[in-house]
């Protein structure tokens, strides 16, 4: 399982160097951080950019196979059985689940065994000593999962007990220190990983989290479609009335990036002045759209200026062209801006 | 030899590659695609893609904020 981080690409250059065929996979489950929001936002299209399980694949010279698990993985994000994490993180459930599909698609692949960069001790919640055999148990994969890494902790699987695999050239790394995973890559000179860094998932992210259980609330149920998930990604959402919320370009990139939107939601963009796009999600009355325009134009230019013109598009594509004060930023409410 | 066409404009990384990836498969080696993005992601990850399974890009243009890649699918 090639995630793009630099274990599993330190797992899968172990096992090649026993001589074994290696193929990655790798699995999107819509909110994977990779690459989103550096393809949205303007001031973020100069710096380089690359998947990093692509990557990963690449320097290794193995194939990778990038599964779409989106529909699939509601599920887990909406009843995790081992509950939530810090934020609305599933990680042992997600751990299980995508062990699970690798299962299977190693049986329906022909393949023997799977390998993960796990390390005993490196996640607070899914890479523990005890949540290991419960990773193995619920996936179904039992011992033929190897965790090349951090082997020599655990029991031996059924790859080492064939011979398959030599356990002595199989490392026991444990808990959160970076340092050997880092010395071992020098070792095999990789250069240019991915940084380790908080988190390859947006289920872990504090204000992506309060934004999704927004959505929850404001829907009366846990649902999401890719575009809801997409949409939470990008802009400033002010939500002024629990049956609509404004999504609000902060830049150039967000703003194109939320116009391929407008047929799907009705949208507010400031004309006498430049400005950002909005787009509303909800439905919405006259006065609601004069109180969303307000809060449009004070993220404009013309937020000092006594009267903004702006343009609302309905999904329909009919326009009407409104004149509002800019509402001042003392007379927009905290609890609003999610 | 067939060349068939793909629209993956507005989809982000790694969708494109997901979706060409599922195009191929339905191939035949010496098929050719011709996908077109909006992602810029996908200038490296196509060729990327495409390096480690076998298949060769044969162009790649890009037209304002649109990006047309044109591969040859390779051997299985």
């Amino acid at each position: 399982m090639i995630s793009g981080g630099l274990d599993s690409l330190l797992a899968a250059r172990v096992m090649l160097d026993q001589g074994i065929h290696v193929e990655g996979i790798n699995f999107f489950t819509g909110f994977c951080v990779e690459g989103h929001t550096h393809a949205i936002r303007k001031k973020d299209q100069k710096k380089p950019k690359r998947n990093n399980a692509l990557w990963s694949a690449e320097q290794l010279g193995i194939k990778l196979h990038i599964v779409d698990i989106i529909e699939e993985y509601k599920d887990i994000v909406f009843n995790p059985k081992y509950g939530y994490g810090a934020n609305l993180n599933p990680c042992l459930d997600c751990k299980i689940f995508m062990v699970k599909k690798a299962r299977e698609w190693m049986e329906a692949h022909d393949f023997d065994f799977i390998i993960t960069g796990e390390v005993v001790g490196q996640r607070p919640k899914s890479q523990r000593k005890e949540t290991m055999p419960v990773v193995q148990r619920d996936s179904g994969i039992d011992d033929l999962l190897l965790r090349p890494l951090c082997a020599k902790n655990l029991p031996e699987t059924l790859p080492e007990r064939e011979g398959w695999v030599d356990r002595e050239k199989l490392y026991g790394f444990s808990g959160r220190s970076r340092k050997p995973q880092m010395a071992l890559a020098k070792e095999f000179g990789f250069e240019d990983y991915a940084q380790p860094a908080g988190g390859c998932c947006f289920l872990t992210d504090e204000s992506y989290s309060i934004k999704l259980q927004d959505l929850w609330k404001a829907r009366g149920s846990k649902q999401y479609e890719m575009d809801d998930i997409m949409l939470l990604k990008v802009g400033r959402h002010i939500r002024p009335e629990p049956g609509y919320k404004l999504i609000i370009s902060r830049e150039e990139g967000e703003g194109k990036f939320l116009q391929g939107y407008k047929k799907q939601y009705s949208s507010l963009r400031t004309t006498s002045h430049p400005g950002p796009l909005a787009l509303i999600d909800g439905d919405v009355m006259d006065d609601q759209i004069e109180l969303a325009a307000r809060i449009v134009a004070r993220y404009s230019q013309g937020k000092m200026a006594d009267e903004v013109e702006l343009e609302f598009m309905d999904k329909d594509g009919s326009t009407r062209e409104l004149k509002v004060t800019p509402l001042p930023p003392d007379e927009l409410p905290k609890e609003w801006i999610v | 030899m067939s060349r068939q066409q793909l629209d993956c404009r507005r989809l982000l990384c790694p969708m494109p590659v997901i979706r060409v990836q599922d195009k191929v498969a339905e191939l035949q080696p010496g098929d050719e695609l011709e996908a077109i993005f909006t992602d810029p992601g996908v200038l490296q990850d196509i060729p990327a893609w495409c390096r480690i399974n076998g298949h060769l890009v044969l162009d790649q243009q890009r037209k304002e904020d649109e990006y047309r890649v044109l591969l040859r699918v390779g051997e299985a």
